[in-house]
This record gives structure tokens, sequence and C-alpha cells, in this order.
């Protein structure tokens, strides 16, 4: 089991969370070419190492996750919201 | 190589079985070769065999990191089958099992191709429509497949649990060619003809470098050190990606994510067929090899991983697979458990075609169906390395499908490579 250490919820099982994908895709503008959007949509690095991604804690608080984590050992090292705004808001509480 | 017949099998009986020789040489690489196949999986071994057998070049070499076999050729869970629609997807599947009918002949090497059945079990009228559909157009092509009722499925597989599952059995759809093989014995049956036909099959030797020259890939960096090839063909599966940006080739429509499959201690014949159960999120497959065990899978672990080992959720949701179709395995113990490496690709299929390097060559993307996709793999691949031409089959199975808009994605599931199951 991977324990995600989930910013609002605290260390959870990896069960309680959906796998989103990639983290480093950013989607072109709307009128870009239809290559740069072949690239975002289907082509992606597919790191073996540390890599950014996304979870969703759909069984938590659902807040959706950045996560930095080893696709060869499964160690996590950092866990955000990826919203920027949530973390501010989560540390003007604290 | 001594040829296994009637004669040598008693000739060997008699003076104590000495003379056999070796399946296949072991042998350290030459400086050059007219085709290099980097994996020595399945994959790579039949595009070896083929390259000699069907397109007469003796100048081939496979290398494999470890040993042959070792990756996902021995990590899966055996079943054959020819059950696709999607244009160029069912000839090819259906091509591929007319190879497993007669590979045993073929290789002088028992596989063990078993053709037992494989059924596929629904639960409502509307799964019950969309494997009609699914099946009539195999029917079409001329793959075999039909529908059984409840009564006959009960008559053949009366151990399955029709009495209080969560999602009653309604019926099955069933390809009564589909079946299993023995994994070992298809490696070794393809090295060991492809060692007779001149290839070098080379162990433990990496992968570290690709050098480049003119546009075009010169040589191949080892642990063995530096061998050129004319051709070169990636069959690497989940390590596709890796080689790839090795060669500066930049991203591929891949991801690697793990698949765990299951074996219990071995129990006296126990199940004919090959059973598969979806439904409700469930998905499951077993089978019982000759030696007893039932071996079954199920899902991808759902998260993007190059672990070789499987994680505990996916266990329990196989247990519960299990238990909800086949109670009756309730008491077995699991002897173990492992995980293969997958080459997702974003549509659920397979490449087979050529790349930005002119004398680069790719197999890739098999999903969850690369074991019973071998053979003809193997056929494919050969005939497009040495033809420069990709066979009308899989003229379409190439990287720049997406961006033309003809994927091929069986199941509808949109680009997201886990979902691909």
């Amino acid at each position: 089991m991977i324990r995600i250490k989930c910013p609002y919820c605290g260390e959870r099982d990896h069960s309680e969370f959906t796998y989103g994908g990639d983290a480093s895709i950013r989607y072109p503008a709307l009128d870009a070419s239809r290559e740069d959007w072949t690239q975002a949509i289907f082509f992606r690095e597919n790191i073996r190492g540390f890599q950014k991604e996304t979870w969703h804690h759909l069984n938590g608080c659902r807040m959706w996750l950045e996560i930095e984590r080893s696709t060869v050992t499964h160690e996590i090292k950092s866990v955000k919201p990826c919203h920027p705004d949530l973390q501010k808001i989560m540390d003007s509480k604290k | 190589m001594t040829r296994f017949n009637a004669w040598n099998v008693f000739k060997n009986g008699l003076n104590g079985q000495k003379g056999w020789s070796r399946q296949w040489r072991d042998p350290e690489p030459r400086s050059n070769y007219d085709v290099i196949i980097v994996g020595g999986g399945l994959h790579g071994l039949a595009t070896a065999y083929y390259l000699a057998k069907n397109h007469n070049l003796n100048n081939i070499a496979v290398l494999e990191k470890g040993w042959i076999g070792g990756g996902n050729a021995g990590r899966n869970t055996t079943i054959v089958r020819s059950n696709y629609m999607m244009p160029g997807n069912h000839q090819f599947y259906e091509h591929s099992l007319k190879l497993w009918e007669n590979l045993s002949h073929d290789l002088n090497y028992n596989v063990m191709f078993s053709q037992r059945v494989h059924v596929s079990l629904f639960h409502s009228p509307g799964a019950k429509d969309s494997y009609a559909r699914r099946y009539n157009i195999m029917r079409l092509n001329g793959t075999d497949g039909e529908l059984w009722d409840l009564k006959k499925l009960k008559k053949k597989i009366p151990i399955l649990n029709y009495n209080n599952a969560r999602f009653p059995i309604m019926g099955a759809a069933v390809q009564p060619r589909a079946g299993n093989a023995r994994h070992d014995s298809a490696v070794w049956g393809y090295a060991r003809s492809a060692n007779a036909l001149g290839v070098d099959i080379i162990q433990n030797c990496e992968v570290t470098g690709i050098t480049r020259q003119n546009g075009n890939i010169d040589s191949l960096q080892t642990s063995k050190g530096s061998i050129k090839g004319k051709k070169i063909g990636f069959a690497v599966a989940g390590n596709t990606s890796r080689l790839w940006q090795m060669a500066q080739l930049g991203n591929l429509p891949i991801e690697s994510h793990k698949l765990q499959a299951f074996v219990t201690e071995a129990i006296k014949p126990f199940l004919d067929h090959v059973v598969v159960y979806g439904v409700g999120g469930a998905h499951f497959y077993i089978s019982q090899t000759d030696k007893g065990s039932l071996v079954f899978g199920g899902d991808l672990d759902w998260y993007k991983s190059y672990a070789q080992r499987g994680n505990l959720p996916i266990v329990q949701d196989v247990a519960e697979a299990a238990m909800a179709i086949l109670p009756s395995i309730g008491r077995l113990r699991l002897l173990r458990h492992w995980a293969g490496i997958m080459d997702m690709s974003m549509d659920g299929t397979f490449f087979i075609c050529k790349t930005p390097i002119s004398n680069l060559y790719l197999n890739a993307g098999w999903n969850y169906g690369g074991f019973k996709a071998s053979p003809a793999s193997g056929w494919y691949f050969a005939d497009l390395i040495a033809n420069e031409q990709p066979h009308k089959y899989i003229q379409h199975h190439h990287l720049e499908r997406f961006e033309q808009g003809i994927n091929l994605d069986e199941r509808g599931a949109g680009p997201d490579p886990k979902l691909h199951g």
C-alpha cells in the first residue's frame, strides 16, 4: 500500500485515492495546432523515476493533489494541492 | 539441434538420454548484424524466427537484458483468444490464433496449446446484446464465436456461482477455439527454432546507449560492447519509452502500468475452460494449468509504475471477484503473485510500425494482450522489417493514427491508458 499524506486529511492509504495521471501536461490554447493538441492528449514522457502526477482524494476530502512519486520505488517526495489558492487558505488557517 | 520425434525419444531412452544437445547456443555478440531485435521476450524471439524462416535473413541478433522470457513472457496468464472486432485487429489476432494452432508442429516443440474454450460471462441483457454484436462481427470475419444460454452454461461449467451471486449469471459469450498455452514452452520453442536458423540469442546484454549517425542508428551500446546493426527493431514492452528516449525520439503514446497475476496451490482437475467475469467494476479471468494450479488475474494497479511487484488493494479486488463467481475456491492458498509492466497505449491497441528513424522499427503497446499476439506480432513485425512496407492488416497500427483521428479503441475508453484493460 502506498501511504499518501493528504494536506487536509493526513496520511491515508492510496486506495482512498484515484490516480489522475501526468501532472506536467499543459493543454495548449484552443486554437493551437493539431500537432500540439495531439502531443498534449496522447503523448507521454512515461518517466521511470520521480514524476509529478495528480491524485484525487475521492474517498476523502475530494481534493486534487499534485504528488511527486517514484514510479520505480513508489516513494513519495512531496504532496500539495493542485490548486495554489487551496494551499494559501490552508496556510492562513495554521 | 536434435529434433524431437518418436525415434529420438526411443533412441535416447536406450542410451541414458545422452544424445540431446543444447537447445540453443549462448554466443558472444558479433560486431555487425543485418537485424538486431532488442528484447528477448516472445515478440522479439518470434520476430527473429520469422525473419529467418519467412524472409531468409540469417545475420540476426536478439539482445535481452536479463534471460529470455524473464519479462512479461513469464508474467502473464497465458490466455490465447481472438475475440476482437476493430478492422485490422480481428484479422491480426485471428491469424495469431491460427499460428498458435500449428505452433507446436512448426517449432518442433510442444507449446501445450490447449483450445479449451474461452467463456466470457454476461449478467445483463445489455451485456448480452453487446457481446452478441461483438461475436457476430467476429463470425462475419470468419472467427468462431457463439452465445451460450444459462442452461448450456450450467451443463458445461457447473461449479460457477449460480445461486446467490450479487450479479446473477445470464449466459456467456464463447470462443471455442480459444484457450491457453504454456508460456515458457513458447519462449523456448521460438528460441530453439530461431537459433537453429542461425539467430544469435544474446542474454544478459542490456542496451545502455544508442549512437546515431546521419539520422540513422549506427550502433547500440550494450553491456557487452558496441554492436552495429543495419536495421534495429524494438520489442521491449513496458520499457519502450526508455529506449525511445535513448534514441532521442521524444514521447510515445504509451504509459507503463503494472498488472498482477496469481497462482494457487495445485488441485485436481476442476476448471476445464478459461472463464472471464467482468461486471460492476470487477474484472477477473481464470484457468487451470496442467499442473493443477489455478492461474488468474484482474485489473491493473490503477497507477503508473515500473515496479514488477503488485500492491495489496488489487489482491483484495481479485480475491473478491474470485469469491463472487467461484466461491468453492475460497479455501485455496495462493502460492505466489507477481506483476508485469504493461505498455498501455492511448487507445488500447498495439503499434507495429516504422519510426522517424529510417532503420528503426517499433513493436509496442500490447496492453493486456501481448501473450496471445506474439506469433502474429513476430510474423508482421518481421514482414515490416524485411519488406519496409506494413501489411494491410497493420496499416493503421502506427504512431500517427492519433493525429489522423483513426484510433483503434476496442473498448471506446478514450485516451487514458489505464482504462484499456
